[in-house]
């Protein structure tokens, strides 16, 4: 949330760049939390003898970074494991694989009372503002549990600071005597915020943080969120649904599938120029507030078929089962999360506002097939405006290059690439932006 | 309460007739009061609140955090009913008075003729209990069908709202989904007897935004199906634009706006309301730097501040003439049609606050 991170950087991130490229260029901020092929799997046990038949792939291999004083925003499906993540890296839960390093320390396997001290540094707000608080204590001590844990004693006393805590987030300190169940949802969020805040950590995630607030409460927490970020250099992992309040906090934002993180990119990139099909149908269904435009829902994509089961994700691209672009490699082939452009890491074979990374793969899946019938027209005119644009750019760097690829033809849009499948040539993977090289390459071998 | 308690109390006895105001409503509620005594006090949660919703219209209701909005439509559901709560007015549905009811009969509409989906999903599952096993039951009070049959519809509920792989995930207990799954799961219970109201306290939340889309949908779809009515309780003023016919505002326990979701738009009246669209933050337009909140406290709800309760927040007190604003509680007045607000401040001073400070900043 820091103004400096905050200026809208579209307009030149959309210059496809060499990978050796400093990534977002804030490449001067400082890591706190590193997480690298972190997995977390829930086994599924049956019967009398509690065999494990399988397990819920919650959290699937996932790469980030989150720099100290940035907030970073996390989106997606519901189920698709944003929640686990959070308490994996808050260390609440252990991994099933991967690590997690706080300030350049191997936080991975710490053992609980190696973790005690960790804990004030890293607080969690959690999802469910019912279930957290635990109903038989008052609010005084709840929020005041954090220093009693920790054996922490603040200026003027565990009980005036707790009501400086819930003055701060909006609640009335009267409220101390109170219990969880004398509370409205919105206000036991702010509980469990007060709660999170009280030993000013250094990093905070946060579960759905205002999801339950009304506007008004949710701009005032959203605001002291922000103080509290400048005053005290926080840092955030803000997991939250409504994608404009997304877009008000974040400076980074990572968009979640199936246990997998399939986008990550700067804010305005993210707004502007979603490059994974699965973002560009998350940010067709906002919600707009403005009840004239109701019905004019046309840009609204669908997603068609089933959540798929973290149980047993679909091979390849998890997405290919619901996506109109999917061609036969997005069903083979697992598609790497990298770099397109500065700021903007993306896992897909057929990206949008971009050149297509799989351009020589044409069959057309079903899915895509059914998908393309419902996605509206205007959908796909904008599509495939933008993909010729970028099949343009593709072409001047090819060229560039000195290759001569059929970009033209292989970036039609899915919709229509049925038709055209039989003219698709061995397009060569350069033709692809370099920087696409290396997964493309490794696409083909596979 | 009984019809004696209600008696000593001086309360309108309640075998008297519908509203007839409320000719064509299915849902009609006068004059609604809930209060809870607590060691600090009285706590006026829902304070004289009344509103009517039509088959296959919906109401969306919107307001301040801890207004009394959950509170409401536990109301209307017959669920207060703790030592501490005491519950007054009338809620009228389809002819059926509720709140003087016998607790049995509110009972047996309960699940069938209307049905509530929870804020807190948690509350409504049993933890201990198969998701699965808990729909088959809700289906199975109402429904004198085989277990087998019940199944198989829990699983096409659990389909509908977009559980993937129902008949695999209905043998689960609650804690093994995510919040925004036990929150369909909920949905399904809810909506497994297509029931004719429909209360829905902030049912998607927890969702992400294309299931959301889909349980609007599904929602519309019950609606035109069955000619449901349907209460929708949220923050999220995109849904309520999205899919509500009207709009009711709350504060502090009352109502203090209330019309037809067009008007609430494009023209509110209530400086609350303005304070609510000001804050939002906007997909649909430029981000900026900070947010825009309503300044200052929510109120208490056991020392109401005097006349208008919103006035210590209120940028606009001291327009209207004389300290009316602090001292005479304003009441619903009628803007035009069906849109109503409780506001001193003249109809010229509304009308040119809101076109000239408030719309152009949104
Ligand atoms: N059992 C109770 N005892 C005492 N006070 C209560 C009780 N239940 C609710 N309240 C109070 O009543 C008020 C209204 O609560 P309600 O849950 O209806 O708010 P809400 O409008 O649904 O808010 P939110 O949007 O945060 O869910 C709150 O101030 C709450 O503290
Ligand atoms: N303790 C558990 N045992 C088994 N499965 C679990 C457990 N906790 C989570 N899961 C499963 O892991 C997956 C991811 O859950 P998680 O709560 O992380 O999702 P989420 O992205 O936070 O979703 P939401 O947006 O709905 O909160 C879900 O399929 C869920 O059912
Ligand atoms: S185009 Fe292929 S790789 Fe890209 S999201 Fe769709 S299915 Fe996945
Ligand atoms: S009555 Fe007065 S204090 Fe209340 S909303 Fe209107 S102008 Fe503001
Ligand atoms: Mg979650
Ligand atoms: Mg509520």
């Amino acid at each position: 949330m820091s103004e400096t991170n905050k200026k809208d950087t579209a307009g030149t991130a959309a210059v496809p760049h060499q990978a050796s490229a400093p990534a977002d260029g804030s490449a001067e901020r400082e890591v706190l939390l590193r997480v690298k092929g972190l997995t977390k799997h829930f086994p599924i046990k049956k019967g009398l003898l509690q065999r494990q038949v399988g397990a819920v792939k919650a959290v699937d291999g996932i790469d980030f970074e989150v720099r100290k004083g940035e907030t970073l925003g996390v989106v997606g499906e519901s189920g698709c494991g944003k929640s686990t993540m959070g308490r994996v890296i808050t260390r609440l839960q252990d991994p099933t694989s991967g690590s997690i390093e706080f300030e350049g320390r191997d936080i991975t396997r710490l053992s609980t009372g190696k973790m005690r001290p960790m804990r004030r540094d890293v607080q969690m707000i959690f999802q469910d503002p019912y279930g957290s608080l635990n109903p038989r204590h008052t609010i005084g001590s709840i929020v005041s549990a954090p220093f009693r844990l920790q054996g922490v004693e603040p200026e003027g006393g565990v009980k005036k600071e707790v009501q400086r805590l819930l003055e701060l987030v909006g609640l009335n300190p009267e409220h101390y005597n109170r219990y969880p169940h004398e509370f409205s949802g919105g206000q036991r969020q702010r509980i469990g915020i007060a709660r999170a805040l009280a030993l000013k950590p250094k990093l905070v995630v946060a579960d759905e943080p205002v999801s339950a607030l009304d506007v008004s409460i949710q701009a005032q927490v959203v605001n002291l969120m922000d103080d509290l970020q400048q005053e005290l250099g926080l840092t955030y992992v803000i997991i939250a649904h409504d994608l404009s309040v997304v877009r008000h906090v974040s400076d980074r934002i990572a968009v979640m599938y199936l246990g997998k993180i399939v986008e990550l990119a700067d804010r305005a990139s993210l707004y502007e120029a979603p490059m994974h099909p699965y973002t560009k149908a998350l940010m067709s269904a906002v919600p707009v507030p403005d009840p004239s435009r109701r019905g004019a829902k046309s840009e609204r994509i669908l997603l068609l078929g089933d959540v798929p089961s973290p149980i047993a994700p679909p091979s390849g691209c998890r997405f290919h089962t619901r996506c109109w672009k999917a061609t036969e490699i997005c069903r083979t082939t697992e598609p790497q999360l990298v770099e397109l452009k500065i700021g903007q890491r993306v896992a897909c074979h057929h990206p949008e506002n971009f050149a297509d990374q799989a351009p020589q793969d044409t069959v057309l899946l079903s899915a895509a097939k059914e998908a393309s019938e419902l996605v509206p027209d205007a959908v796909l005119e904008e599509s495939a405006a933008v993909t010729e644009a970028a099949t343009e750019a593709a072409e001047a760097s090819a060229t560039a290059e000195d290759t001569t690829p059929e970009a033209k033809t292989d970036a039609e849009p899915a919709a229509d690439a049925d038709a055209e499948a039989e003219t698709a040539e061995e397009a060569p993977a350069e033709a692809a932006a370099a920087d696409a090289e290396e997964s493309a390459a490794e696409s083909t071998d596979k | 309460m009984s019809k004696l308690e209600k008696a000593a109390l001086g309360e309108p006895a309640t075998d008297v007739a519908a509203p007839s105001d409320a000719q064509d409503a299915f849902l009609s509620v006068r004059d609604l009061r809930i209060h809870f005594s607590t060691d600090d006090g009285l706590v006026k949660s829902v304070d004289g609140v009344s509103f009517d919703v039509k088959r296959g219209q919906t109401l969306g209701i919107v307001g301040e955090s801890g207004s009394g909005k959950s509170v409401t439509s536990l109301g209307l559901m017959g669920l207060h009913r703790a030592a501490n709560a005491k519950v007054s007015g009338q809620v009228w549905l389809d002819g059926q008075e509720l709140i003087g009811a016998d607790p049995d009969e509110v009972r047996r509409l309960r699940g069938r003729k209307m049905a509530m989906i929870f804020q807190d999903p948690l509350s409504a599952m049993h933890p201990y209990y198969k998701v699965g096993a808990q729909i088959v039951e809700a289906y199975r009070v109402h429904n004198k069908v085989s277990k087998k049959v019940a199944r198989t519809r829990a699983i096409e509920m659990l389909d509908r709202v977009g559980i993937p792989e129902p008949d695999k995930r209905i043998d689960g207990y609650p804690h093994e989904f995510s919040g925004g799954m036990r929150q369909r799961a909920m949905i399904a219970m809810a909506l497994v007897n297509n029931p004719e109201l429909l209360i829905a306290d902030e049912p998607t939340t927890a969702l992400d935004v294309t299931v959301q889309a889909q349980i609007l949908d599904l929602i519309r779809d019950l609606q035109k199906e069955f000619g449901s009515a349907v209460i929708m309780i949220t923050h999220d003023l995109g849904v309520v634009a999205e899919i509500a016919d009207d709009v009711l505002v709350m504060y502090g326990g009352r109502c203090v706006e209330r019309g037809p979701v067009g008007e609430i738009f494009d023209q509110p009246q209530h400086p609350y309301t303005w304070g609510l669209l000001g804050s939002m933050p906007r997909i649909d337009r430029e981000t900026a730097d900070r947010l825009t909140p309503v300044k200052g406290q929510p109120p208490s709800l056991i020392n109401v501040p005097s006349g208008c309760a919103f006035h210590p927040r209120c940028p606009y007190a001291d327009l209207p003439k004389g300290n009316v604003t602090r001292t005479v509680r304003p009441e619903l007045e009628q803007v035009e049609g069906g849109h109503w607000s409780a506001c001193h401040l003249s109809a010229e001073d509304r009308t040119r606050i809101w076109t000239e400070e408030i719309a152009p900043k949104l």
